[in-house]
C-alpha cells in the first residue's frame, strides 16, 4: 500500500515538476540572466548593470514604463467603476428568471478572439469608419474626424477586453450578498450611497481584488490593443519589449525589460493582495 | 436598490438605461463586423453597397473569398493544429496536477503550489520571451557542446505548442482540482477494499467522476490556445496562427475577408459557448 502511493505520487509529480521547472522556472532565471549580459567591445558578452542604466538614462524608456503602469491602473479603476453597477443589476435589480440569460449574453463576446474585438473597434471608429459614417448623415460632422490612434481610444479599447474578469468575480461575490442586509440598512435609513460603501462594497472586496489584478495584469502586459487603437505616441512597455526582441534584436536589454515589468507586475499583485489583507490562494477561488 | 426595496422611477429608468448602453458598447463592434462582412464593398466599412456573400466565396482577381483565400485557411489549419496539441498536454499534465495537489501529500507542497498559479500573475509576453530565451540557450548549448542542431528550439510549430501549454496547464490544473474537491473520497477507499489497486481506483472510479470537468477544461484550453496572441508573438516562426496572421493584415490595412473570419469566429465560439454552457448546467 505504501509502496503504491509512492508510485502515484511519483506519477504525479513528475509532469508537474517537468511543466514547471522547464517551462517557467528555468526560462525566467535565463531571462535575469540574460538581462545582466552584455556584449562589449571585444564582442564577447560579460556581466554588467548597463542594460538597467540604459533604462534610467533614456527617458524614453522609463517614461513608457511609468505611463504604462499610470494608464493600467487607470483602466482598472474605470473598469471596475463600469462594471459594478452592471453586476449589481443582474445580482440584485433584474427578475430572477432574466438572470442566466442576461449573464450569457455579458460573457458571449469575450469567447470572441481579441483580435476580433479591436478590429470591430477599428472599424468603428477610424476615419471611414461607421460612427463617423453616422454622424455625417446626421449633420453632426460635415467631414470625418479620425477618432482612433489616441490615448482615449485606447483606454476604451482596454477596458472593453478586460471587461469580463471584473464582472464575473464582481457577480459571483454578489451573489452571496444576503439581500436582508440591503433591507435592513434601508429600513433603518440609509441612503443609497450609504448602503452602496457601508455594506456592498466591503462585501464585494474579495471580488473587487481579484478583478482588479487581473485586470491590471492582463492590461499590463497586453500588446494587441496598445499597438492597435493607439496612436503612434501611445506606446505601450510591451511594445518596447517587442521592438528590443525582434526589431533591433538585442535579446539582452529586452530581457532587462521583461524583467522590469514583471517586478512591476508582481508588486502590484502583491501590494493588492497585502493591502486588502488577502492571500492570493483565495484570489484564484 | 434591490428588487424587494421601493425605488423611484427616474432611478430604475437610468439604471436601466445604463445597462442598455453597456449591452450596446458590448456587442456593437462584433455586430458592425458581422453585418460587414455581407457589404458587397471593397472595403470594410459603410455605405451599404448591397448584400453578398463574395466575401466568402468568390474567387476572383479582386475578391477572395475566405473559402478560396489559401493563406487565411493555411493559418486556421495551424491554429487548430496547435491547438490540438496544446489542449492534450494541457489536459494531460493538468489533470495529473489536480490528482498532486488535492489527494497527494509531500514536502514542499505549498511552494510548488504557488509555483503552479504563478503563470496566472505573469504576463503573456513575458512568458513568451523568456520561454524563447530559454529554448535558444538550450539550442546554443546542445549545437555547441554536441554539434546537435535541435529543431525544437527555434522559433515555430512545437515552441508555440510549449509556450501555450505552460500558462493552460495551470487553467486545467484549477478547473479539475475544483471538481476533485467535491469527490466523495469513500467510493475510493471502498474499491481499494475490494481489491482494486491505486491506478485502477483512479481509472475507473476517479477519472470517470472527473470527465465532465475534463472535457471543460480541454474545451476552454482549445479556445484559449486558438486565441492566443501574446504568447505566441514571440515564438511563432513561419507557419503563422490565425491571430497572427490576421493581426499582420488588421496593421498593414484591411478587406472584408477579416470580417467574413471573423464573422465565421464569432458564430463558432458563440456556439461553442452556449454547448458549453448547456453541457455543464444538465451537469448541476
Amino acid at each position: 500500500m505504501k509502496h503504491q502511493r509512492n508510485w502515484a505520487l511519483f506519477f504525479f509529480l513528475t509532469p508537474v515538476i517537468l511543466w514547471l521547472f522547464l517551462m517557467i522556472v528555468l526560462p525566467h532565471i535565463d531571462l535575469l540572466i540574460m538581462s545582466f549580459r552584455v556584449e562589449n567591445d571585444a564582442g564577447k558578452m560579460v556581466w554588467s548593470l548597463s542594460n538597467y542604466t540604459q533604462f534610467f538614462e533614456e527617458p524614453i524608456y522609463w517614461r513608457t514604463f511609468a505611463r504604462t503602469a499610470v494608464y493600467s491602473i487607470i483602466v482598472t479603476f474605470l473598469t471596475f467603476v463600469i462594471a459594478l453597477p452592471v453586476a449589481l443589476y443582474i445580482t440584485k435589480v433584474v427578475a430572477p428568471r432574466f438572470q442566466g440569460f442576461l449573464t450569457l449574453l455579458l460573457l458571449l463576446p469575450f469567447w470572441v478572439s481579441e483580435l476580433v474585438r479591436v478590429y470591430g473597434w477599428m472599424i468603428l471608429l477610424r476615419e471611414s469608419g461607421v460612427i463617423n459614417h453616422f454622424l455625417i448623415k446626421l449633420g453632426i460632422l460635415n467631414k470625418p474626424v479620425e477618432m482612433l490612434y489616441n490615448d482615449v481610444t485606447m483606454i476604451l479599447g482596454l477596458i472593453y477586453t478586460s471587461m469580463l474578469f471584473m464582472i464575473v468575480p464582481l457577480i459571483a461575490v454578489l451573489e452571496s450578498l444576503d439581500n436582508s442586509l440591503i433591507e435592513a440598512a434601508y429600513d433603518l435609513g440609509a441612503n443609497m450611497w450609504a448602503i452602496l460603501f457601508k455594506i456592498i462594497i466591503p462585501h464585494a472586496t474579495p471580488g473587487i481584488v481579484s478583478g482588479s489584478i487581473v485586470v491590471f495584469m492582463l492590461t499590463l502586459g497586453n500588446y494587441l490593443t496598445p499597438n492597435l487603437m493607439g496612436g503612434k505616441n501611445s506606446l505601450w512597455f510591451t511594445e518596447q519589449i517587442y521592438n528590443q526582441f525582434i526589431a533591433s534584436f538585442n535579446w539582452n536589454q529586452g530581457s532587462a525589460f521583461g524583467f522590469l515589468l514583471l517586478v512591476l507586475s508582481s508588486i502590484v499583485v502583491w501590494l493588492g493582495l497585502k493591502l486588502t489583507r488577502q492571500t492570493l490562494r483565495t484570489v484564484v477561488k | 436598490m434591490i428588487r424587494s426595496l421601493p425605488k423611484s422611477n427616474v432611478y430604475s429608468i437610468g439604471f436601466k438605461l445604463y445597462i442598455i448602453f453597456y449591452f450596446v458598447f458590448l456587442f456593437a463592434p462584433l455586430f458592425i463586423t458581422c453585418v460587414l462582412a455581407f457589404n458587397d464593398s471593397q472595403f470594410p466599412s459603410l455605405p451599404w453597397k448591397g448584400f453578398t456573400v463574395e466575401w466568402f466565396t468568390a474567387n476572383r482577381s479582386d475578391r477572395v473569398g475566405i473559402f478560396n483565400d489559401q493563406i487565411n485557411l493555411d493559418s486556421i489549419w495551424v491554429s487548430a493544429q496547435v491547438a490540438f496539441f496544446v489542449t492534450l498536454f494541457s489536459v494531460v499534465v493538468g489533470t495529473c496536477g489536480a490528482f498532486l495537489f488535492e489527494q497527494e501529500n509531500f514536502r514542499f507542497k505549498q511552494p510548488l503550489y504557488f509555483l503552479m498559479l504563478s503563470p496566472l500573475v505573469i504576463p503573456g509576453v513575458i512568458l513568451g520571451i523568456s520561454i524563447l530565451l530559454f529554448s535558444n540557450t538550450l539550442g546554443t548549448y546542445f549545437e555547441t557542446s554536441w554539434n546537435l542542431d535541435v529543431d525544437l528550439f527555434r522559433p515555430g510549430f512545437w515552441l508555440v505548442v510549449l509556450g501555450q501549454f505552460s500558462f493552460i496547464a495551470t487553467l486545467v490544473t484549477l478547473v479539475v482540482s475544483a471538481r476533485l474537491k467535491k469527490f466523495d473520497r469513500t467510493l475510493e477507499e471502498a474499491a481499494l477494499n475490494l481489491g482494486a489497486n491505486r491506478f485502477e481506483v483512479i481509472w475507473h472510479i476517479t477519472l470517470k467522476f472527473l470527465r465532465p470537468a475534463i472535457i471543460g477544461a480541454g474545451a476552454v484550453a482549445f479556445l484559449m490556445s486558438f486565441e492566443n496572441f501574446n504568447t505566441t508573438l514571440f515564438l511563432v516562426g513561419y507557419e503563422a496562427t490565425l491571430p497572427i496572421n490576421l493581426y499582420l493584415q488588421v496593421r498593414d490595412g484591411s478587406t472584408p475577408v477579416i470580417n467574413a473570419i471573423s464573422f465565421l469566429l464569432i458564430i463558432g465560439t458563440s456556439t461553442a459557448a452556449f454547448l458549453h454552457l448547456y453541457f455543464s448546467k444538465k451537469e448541476d
